[in-house]
């Protein structure tokens, strides 16, 4: 199932060490993957993202177009997949949950795109300027049925570069819906970033097939489970549907059909959670706790960490770079030797269910919650390690 | 029919003459359809396979495109790429089909409901940009897929299951609302006129830009059942009655009641520099020789 790869379109690679936000290096980094193709429909923190690639992109030779609505820029960049691109659109909060249902018409019809979501306050209209992490159950569930999706979480203008790469190619890898979960922190933090010359990106190409028009099937896996791609205007005649549909990608609405279907296009994710899992790991190795963290909360989670080695506590730090499909495994591991895990972040409590369900009951699970509109006060994570630490 | 289609395609290719010429377009693996007795949509795909022969347009290059309802099943009946989207989507999809490789010749067919009401919002605004789309609305005045609910197109006092005691909005005359827009190519036909649907097709394939062909068409099962209009052989001695056939018709002046005149014909055949060949100019011109052109975009 390894992918080839293929280096990076000089043309679109800005390399040189830069000065930037999260949200230019994203743009850099679908340019550097190769992506020519945005719709987009403005919304805050999120809207630089798609200006920098309007700015960018004709001359590079692509396209931005500006939709109506977020309804319509997510279902234009799937044509736009489906014509022979590949695309994305950036959105926040309310934005994102006008696009759940095109995430679920992407994972039916396995159309390999990137949904960038810069989070910000909610519910509703929230905070619109101002950082949260609450989108993250979102992300996994909030298109209807059963599915599964890959989500990303940068911490940093430099992984918003190399993670929207990232994101590129496990979409096409897989075939499937990625969001890259930023935060309205990390969106507009400016630090350096440095970007590779072309040679040294490697790109996973478009899983398109080499087979003739009689023996292409457009569902069909061979074993493999992700089928190959064809693009419109290519003769091959495929159909496309969201209904459930057989290999040959006619609706098939039988149960038969359903399970071999929603099953594959779980299975094609789940048996690849090894491959797919990034984390950064810090001094895990005899700790009594576990710091459990992603996106902006993992920087202000360090500070706590350290001063809690200070007052002599043993703590690692596990920071999630890949959300879903969970690392539920690696937790399962750690439960079985640490005391505790401590789980800050921005919401009320959402992965942290993730990490206790995974815990099983083998460590004590500690929520730090906060409702958004800043980050936390490292004091406050501070105090749950200590209390975790008992 | 068969004889009659043929005479009609007399200069045309035709690969078998003794069979139809229309099943070339389809997927015969995926016939029986869903579609009722005496409904209009077969008859519109009939009439646009014609189109196809008519124009002589390259099929490799032609993709079709859907939303949901009845209508929105074309897209599995033909044998061509195609798409059948989520429901009121299809004008998006099918424009970034379009701009990601603006070789093809994109087809949008879906209903009045699906193309009016849910995505309403995309209708206009791809008039605005004048996409370069050729949208076929089969307007039955009717959810008829969900079992006969009020469409923005459902007549004034008809009766629908969800205004049993009659519709009192008023209806969304098609024709005005995308010449207002922007459309650049309006037309209005019934089921009834299979021929004059057949060139309008084959005219708006000449047209480059957002092109708009409404076809009124039946719905026995739900629409006239509940409204007491008779079958699909009754729509059609109405549709040969009471329509009028009004080539440049100001659209303002044809919009539809339940069971008057039936105003059809080419209403609007106009120019209008299309959406990427805008794009192309003003890129040009603010850009100059840093304006690359998109490439195909084929990333195989």
């Amino acid at each position: 199932m390894k992918a080839d790869l293929q280096k990076a379109d000089p043309r679109g690679v800005l390399t040189g060490v830069h000065f930037m936000d999260g949200d230019h290096a994203c743009c850099e980094g679908a340019l550097a993957a190769g992506s020519r193709f945005a719709a987009g429909y403005p919304i805050t923190p999120s809207t630089e993202v798609v200006e920098r690639f309007a700015q960018r992109v004709p001359t590079v030779g692509g396209t931005f177009i500006q939709m109506e609505d977020e309804l319509a820029a997510s279902i234009t960049l799937q044509g736009a997949v489906w014509g022979g691109a590949k695309a994305f659109t950036v959105t926040s909060g309310p934005g994102f949950s006008l696009m759940m249902e095109h995430i679920g018409y992407a994972a039916m019809t396995e159309t390999p795109c990137v949904f960038v979501d810069v989070q910000r306050g909610g519910p509703s209209t929230g905070l619109p300027t101002l950082p949260a992490q609450a989108d993250m159950m979102q992300a996994k569930w909030g298109s209807h049925g059963d599915y599964e999706i890959i989500a990303l979480c940068p911490n940093s203008p430099q992984e918003c570069f190399d993670l929207t790469i990232k994101a590129f190619n496990l979409a096409e890898e897989y075939r499937v819906p990625v969001m890259f979960m930023m935060d309205e922190v990390v969106g507009h933090m400016t630090e350096k970033v440095v970007i590779p010359p072309a040679d040294q990106i490697e790109v996973v190409p478009r899983k398109h097939t080499h087979k003739s028009v009689e023996d292409y099937l457009p569902y069909g896996t061979n074993g493999d489970l992700v089928p190959e791609m064809a693009h419109a205007g290519e003769g091959y005649n495929f159909h496309v549907t969201g209904l459930t549909h057989d290999e040959r990608g006619y609706p098939n609405m039988t149960l038969p059909t359903q399970d071999k279907l929603v099953r594959r296009l779980q299975n094609k994710i789940l048996q690849a959670v090894d491959r797919i899992a990034m984390f950064e790991e810090e001094q895990i190795e005899g700790a009594d706790v576990v710091v459990v963290s992603y996106g902006i909360t993992s920087r202000v989670a360090q500070r706590a960490i350290e001063a809690a080695r200070k007052k002599g506590l043993r703590v690692g730090k596990l920071r999630l770079i890949t959300a879903w499909p969970f690392p539920e495994k690696k937790i399962r591991e750690l439960a079985a030797q640490v005391k505790a895990f401590v789980v800050p972040e921005l919401n009320l409590g959402q992965m942290v269910r993730e990490v206790e369900r995974s815990a099983a009951g083998q460590a004590k699970t500690f929520a730090v919650s906060h409702a958004g509109g800043g980050v936390h006060n490292p004091e406050d994570i501070l105090k749950v390690i200590v209390e975790a630490s008992r | 029919m068969t004889d009659c289609l043929n005479t009609d395609l007399l200069n045309n290719e035709i690969p078998d003459p003794g069979a139809n010429p229309v099943e070339q377009f389809l997927r015969s693996d995926r016939i029986p359809h869903i579609w009722c007795p005496g409904c209009g949509i077969g008859t519109t795909v009939n009439s646009f396979a014609r189109a196809l022969i008519e124009s002589k347009i390259d099929l490799g290059s032609l993709a079709l495109v859907s939303g949901i309802g009845c209508t929105g099943r074309v897209a599995g009946y033909v044998k061509l790429d195609s798409f059948h989207t989520t429901h009121g989507r299809a004008i998006p999809f099918a424009t970034g089909l379009k701009l990601a490789n603006p070789k093809l010749n994109v087809v949008v067919y879906s209903g009045d409901g699906d193309l009016s009401a849910i995505g309403g919002n995309h209708l206009i605004h791809a008039a605005r940009r004048n996409i370069d789309l050729k949208v076929i609305c089969v307007n039955n005045l009717i959810y008829a897929m969900t079992g006969g609910q009020t469409a923005p197109t459902t007549p004034d006092h008809s009766t629908t299951s969800t205004n049993p005691y009659g519709v009192f909005e008023p209806s969304f005359n098609l024709p005005h609302l995308v010449e207002a827009a922007g459309a650049v190519y309006v037309a209005r036909w019934t089921t009834f006129h299979v021929r004059q649907l057949s060139r309008s097709i084959s005219e708006a394939f000449k047209k480059k830009g957002f092109s708009f062909i409404e076809v009124i068409s039946p719905c026995p099962t739900l629409y006239q059942r509940r409204n007491k209009m008779g079958d699909g052989l009754d729509a059609m001695k109405y549709y040969k009655e009471k329509s009028k056939v009004r080539n440049g018709a100001p659209t303002s002046e044809v919009g539809m009641t339940m069971t008057g005149e039936i105003v059809v014909g080419k209403f609007v055949d106009r120019e209008r520099p299309d959406y990427l060949t805008l794009m192309k100019s003003q890129y040009t011109e603010s850009l100059g020789d840093r304006f690359v052109e998109q490439p195909e975009m084929v990333c195989s």
